[in-house]
């Protein structure tokens, strides 16, 4: 009879420690997906932005079809990626076309000088900014994440109730530097 | 961060405490120089902490409205200045709070604060002269600044210091003005009171109180204020990975010489730099509320990185003090200072004009091209759909 009192008193001090991590783990899954979510704004933001700053400029860059194209291919290649892994790395390749058009965009004062354009290229940039600083706060989560994941005793309840690991949103260093350079001189 | 806000709560309240024993002890001698009744003493303490109290409790439920009101800050809409929203939208998502209400405040002096009781009801204000001056950098440089203050949780802490400063001053004023009075009517009337030795001599103490309390809160205010700006400048380039811009755009508002005509002497501690000093004149350290312009600057720029580490590094190196940041604070990371968003400054003819644009903006006037290539400001009071270009006399609609 004693064994058995203190058999379930082990089994009930078992199920409130693995629902305790499981209640940890699941709040953690959030913060990351809402991270996430705030990135995803922001790069819905870009993708929203880019079709009227082409659709401006091409009629002042006649002769840049290829730098324009490779745009806004990027552009659909971006939209379609799946997945975080997948879509930081279309991104990178996005935010270098875009880095490429605006440095030719330097040598048309005319579309320099255009009020409907400068605003976009504002919002472009801002856009970016908000991209690289929300990347931050998402990174940091899925550290925290996976961190948590990965060490016992949460990895045995992890694993029980299949937590998947999270990749990190990492822009190759080349597409991170490519944060477009906007110049608005007068 | 935690850390950060931790240890200034717990400055904020020795500092509290300490503005709280001056206040009561200057409430208290003041009593016991009215009259040798121990009760008086008491009696002086309680009025001068219900003065306290209801400064405290008029500024807790509406200070940042009131502030807001005494510098005349507008609250404006994103098409009024688009890069200034984006900048705060930045800096908010940055520092991971809510993004807070914008102001702009129609002055051509260059300077901005920060206000409000908690981060859920922050706000910003900058004035015309800051938006006109600077570029997309120093811009985010100068929010980074005031977000760090809010992240921080300056704000409730200057406010409450500034309003025991206050108290102190204003039971101070009353007591040494009808002291002056009193004595001119006392002339005039019988000599007949005879007040023994002890109680005049409680009356030289009580003077000497209400002179010196005020300067002792004024110095314990000062001291930890420009603590706060040394630590908000270090936020900034952590938040902006930066420092150049938060630099640039200091350096610029010192060149600045016409004086912020909204501010006074109760708000000046709240604005990024001292609106009613220039930086010519050799301020003695004490008694400023801010540190010197050219320090801040020559720190940023020393900066090898964009951490706080980074910060208390550059500072000692310029300074040769100690470091402002708690060391609570210091934890090893390593920020990389980013590079140049690549925009030009802005020309100082361009800076004059802007300046008078967004203050025509804020005012609710609205612009209209014409394509004969003037610019039309309408006035907010003008309700037709048309107006009539006067050098090319085309119809156009707003």
């Amino acid at each position: 009879m004693g064994i058995l009192i203190v058999l379930i008193v082990i089994v009930v001090l078992l199920v409130m420690f693995v629902i305790g991590i499981y209640n940890s783990l699941v709040s953690l899954r959030n913060q990351v997906a809402n991270a996430w979510s705030q990135i995803d704004v922001q790069l819905k933001r870009r993708h929203d932005l880019i079709p009227n700053l082409i659709e401006t400029a091409k009629g002042y860059m006649q002769h840049e079809r290829g730098t324009l194209e490779a745009v806004t291919n990027a552009r659909s290649q971006a939209m379609g990626a799946k997945g975080v892994a997948e879509s930081a790395k279309a991104e990178g390749v996005l935010g270098k076309a875009l880095s490429k058009f605006l440095l030719t965009v330097e040598a048309y004062p005319d579309l320099k000088a255009n009020q409907n354009f400068l605003s976009l290229q504002e919002e472009l940039s801002s856009t970016e900014n908000k991209i690289a600083f929300s990347r931050q706060a998402y990174n940091d989560q899925v550290l925290f994440y996976n961190n948590k994941i990965q060490m016992f005793p949460s990895n045995v309840v992890a694993g029980m109730f299949s937590f998947a690991k999270r990749d990190y949103f990492e822009i190759e260093d080349a597409g991170e530097k490519a944060v477009p350079k906007v110049s608005f001189g007068n | 961060m935690w850390e950060q806000i931790r240890a200034n709560k717990r400055n904020s309240i020795l500092l509290l405490v300490l503005m709280a024993a001056v206040l009561g002890l200057l409430g208290w001698i003041i009593g016991l120089s009215v009259s040798p009744d121990p009760m008086a003493g008491i009696f002086g303490l309680v009025v001068a902490l219900i003065i306290w109290m209801i400064l405290a409790m008029v500024s807790f439920a509406g200070g940042d409205a009131i502030f807001l009101a005494a510098s005349k800050a507008t609250p404006v809409t994103k098409d009024v200045h688009p890069q200034l929203f984006n900048v705060v939208e930045e800096m908010a998502i940055a520092a991971q709070l809510p993004v807070p209400k914008i102001y702009i405040i129609n002055d051509p002096a260059p300077n901005a604060f920060a206000t409000g009781r908690s981060p859920q009801s922050a706000s910003v204000a900058v004035t015309a002269g800051l938006l006109g001056r600077l570029n997309r950098d120093e811009l985010q440089g100068v929010i980074g600044h005031e977000m760090s203050h809010i992240l921080h949780r300056d704000i409730l802490f200057v406010t409450m210091a500034g309003v025991m400063l206050g108290a102190i001053t204003l039971i101070s004023e009353i007591f040494l003005r009808s002291m002056f009075y009193s004595s001119m009517g006392r002339r005039y009337s019988s000599r007949g009171r005879d007040s023994g030795g002890g109680q005049a001599l409680m009356l030289i103490i009580a003077i000497i109180a209400a002179v010196l309390a005020p300067i002792m809160a004024t110095l314990l205010y000062f001291a930890l204020s420009r603590k706060r700006e040394y630590l908000a400048d270090a936020g900034s380039a952590r938040l902006t990975r930066y420092p150049e811009g938060l630099a640039g755009a200091l350096e610029k508002i010192s060149q600045n010489t016409t004086p912020l005509s909204v501010a006074n002497k109760v708000t000046a501690p709240m604005y990024i730099v001292n609106p009613l000093q220039k930086e010519g004149m050799k301020l003695s350290d004490l008694t400023s509320t801010h540190p010197p312009i050219s320090e801040r600057i020559k720190i940023l720029r020393g900066m090898a990185g964009a951490s706080f580490v980074d910060y208390s590094d550059a500072f000692k190196n310029a300074t040769k003090h100690t470091t402002p940041i708690p060391s609570s604070a210091l934890k090893q990371e390593t920020v990389q200072i980013r590079s140049a968003s690549g925009q030009p400054s802005v020309s100082a003819k361009n800076q004059q004009r802007n300046i008078g644009d967004i203050m025509f903006k804020t005012s609710g006037f609205r612009f209209v091209d014409c394509s004969c290539g003037l610019k039309m400001k309408i006035p907010p009071n003008y309700k037709a759909a048309q107006v009539q270009c006067p050098r090319c006399s085309q119809i156009l609609s707003i």
